[in-house]
């Protein structure tokens, strides 16, 4: 990495550009997410037994003004290599290049496009869902709710997983594993204004 | 030797040990041509039915069980779990209506000729395969349910867990599943040989009381 010698003026007009934009930052702070108070989870059957899974990290870059609500953004982070599930082979199964092929892509990502208010409480988020490198457009129900300064938006979105190659090969039968998967999330922020 | 002499000849045996051999039971063993041949009594056409209904199903599910225990994770390993839970749930629903219907409607007396001691070992295989036909398939339900498999019969209808997800618990009720399936496969083979020795060698009519086919 490269190291520039600033002279001394230049270094106390950056200190005090720095400060400034803490300070402006500080009036509107980017919501930040609360992982303990977050989830991530999905539920897919295996010829009719619902077996569920979650995740245990992800991230979520937040913008919203429940103000203006069309204004706001949503990307989600997930790490697919944080995945749970109830027994140990279906956790060395599900890294597979059939399932999440996780070495090659370790990430998941919702970037939304649009939020459409339907009322105070309850918003529809358009978003585009990328996993395995495969994109699929959906349309997120979310309602949020406040307790404090903690804002939690939940919802659930029915997802089909052969859009995503999830489950691919011999794993694309779906009378053994339905193509459908419900996940479910609450993510917990804190920075966002009241409803 | 036919068989009617033979059943005249064990009565009047019987009788003779018991100390209540009448002249009329000696009779009939010396001239066992005077005596009409009597209907064999049979079980009804609903136990008989139920009796091989079971027998199919309950090698079926003992033949996957054993299968797929070791199979690696894959579509068949589910295909196959799934097919011997549904039909050990179909096994303990069969088998509670098989008990009504055996508590319901008395079955063919055992034959006197036979020796007490074989008809209480009868009665007891009888007894023991009844409990097992119960406990089996509830052990493996307990199991699937501490495993965080719960029972989805035919895909279709969800069944209650009867324990807690435990991992513990699961290993320890998968152990006492397979010692009861095998236990029950023993006491079939008992039965089976019983049933050989009678239609085969003793060459009586025990056996046909519960084979399907047109009354006599």
């Amino acid at each position: 990495m490269m190291r520039i010698a600033y002279p001394r003026p230049a270094r106390a007009a950056l200190a005090a550009g720095s400060l400034l934009l803490a300070m402006l930052s500080a009036a509107a702070p980017a919501p930040v997410l609360i992982p303990s108070q977050s989830e991530i989870s999905f539920v897919s059957h295996q010829m009719g037994v619902p077996i569920d899974g979650q995740f245990r990290s992800f991230d979520a870059q937040v913008q919203f003004d429940p103000k203006a609500p069309q204004k706001g953004h949503f990307l989600i982070d997930v790490d697919l290599t944080s995945v749970k599930l109830p027994t140990s082979d279906a956790m060395e199964e599900v890294v597979k290049p059939a399932w999440f092929d996780s070495a090659r892509f370790p990430h998941a990502q919702f970037v939304s496009t649009a939020i459409r208010a339907i009322d105070k409480e309850h918003y529809e988020i358009t978003g585009r869902l990328t996993i395995k490198g495969l994109s699929q457009d959906l349309v997120v129900p979310v309602a949020i709710t406040q307790a404090g300064t903690v804002t939690t938006a939940a919802g659930q979105v029915s997802l089909r997983r052969l859009a995503f190659a999830i489950g691919d090969g011999e794993w694309k039968d779906t009378s053994v594993v339905a193509d459908n998967v419900e996940v479910r999330f609450r993510l917990a922020l804190t920075g966002i204004a009241p409803l | 030797m036919p068989l009617a002499a033979y059943i005249l000849i064990r009565r009047a045996i019987a009788a003779a040990a018991a100390g209540t051999l009448s002249e009329e039971t000696l009779a009939d063993a010396m001239n066992p041509s005077a005596v009409p041949a009597q209907p064999v009594d049979r079980y009804t056409d609903v136990a008989i039915a139920l009796h091989w209904l079971l027998a199919v199903s309950l090698l079926a599910a003992f033949c996957v069980g054993l299968y797929m225990a070791d199979l690696k994770l894959s579509p068949t390993r589910i295909r196959l779990f799934n097919w011997h839970k549904w039909a050990g749930i179909s096994i303990l629903v069969l088998s509670a209506f098989r008990l009504g219907w055996r508590l319901a409607h008395r079955p063919p007396a055992e034959p006197s000729y036979l020796p007490a001691w074989q008809r209480r070992l009868a009665a007891a295989v009888h007894h023991l395969l009844y409990l097992l036909f119960f406990l089996v398939p509830i052990a493996g339900w307990a199991h699937s349910s501490a495993a965080g498999f719960p029972v989805v019969w035919f895909g279709i209808i969800h069944l209650p867990d009867l324990v807690g997800v435990d991992k513990q618990l699961a290993e320890t009720l998968a152990d006492v599943h397979s010692a009861l399936a095998f236990t029950l496969g023993g006491l079939v083979l008992l039965h089976v040989a019983g049933a050989l020795q009678h239609r085969f060698v003793l060459k009586d009519d025990i056996v046909q009381r519960m084979l399907p086919g047109r009354r006599p």
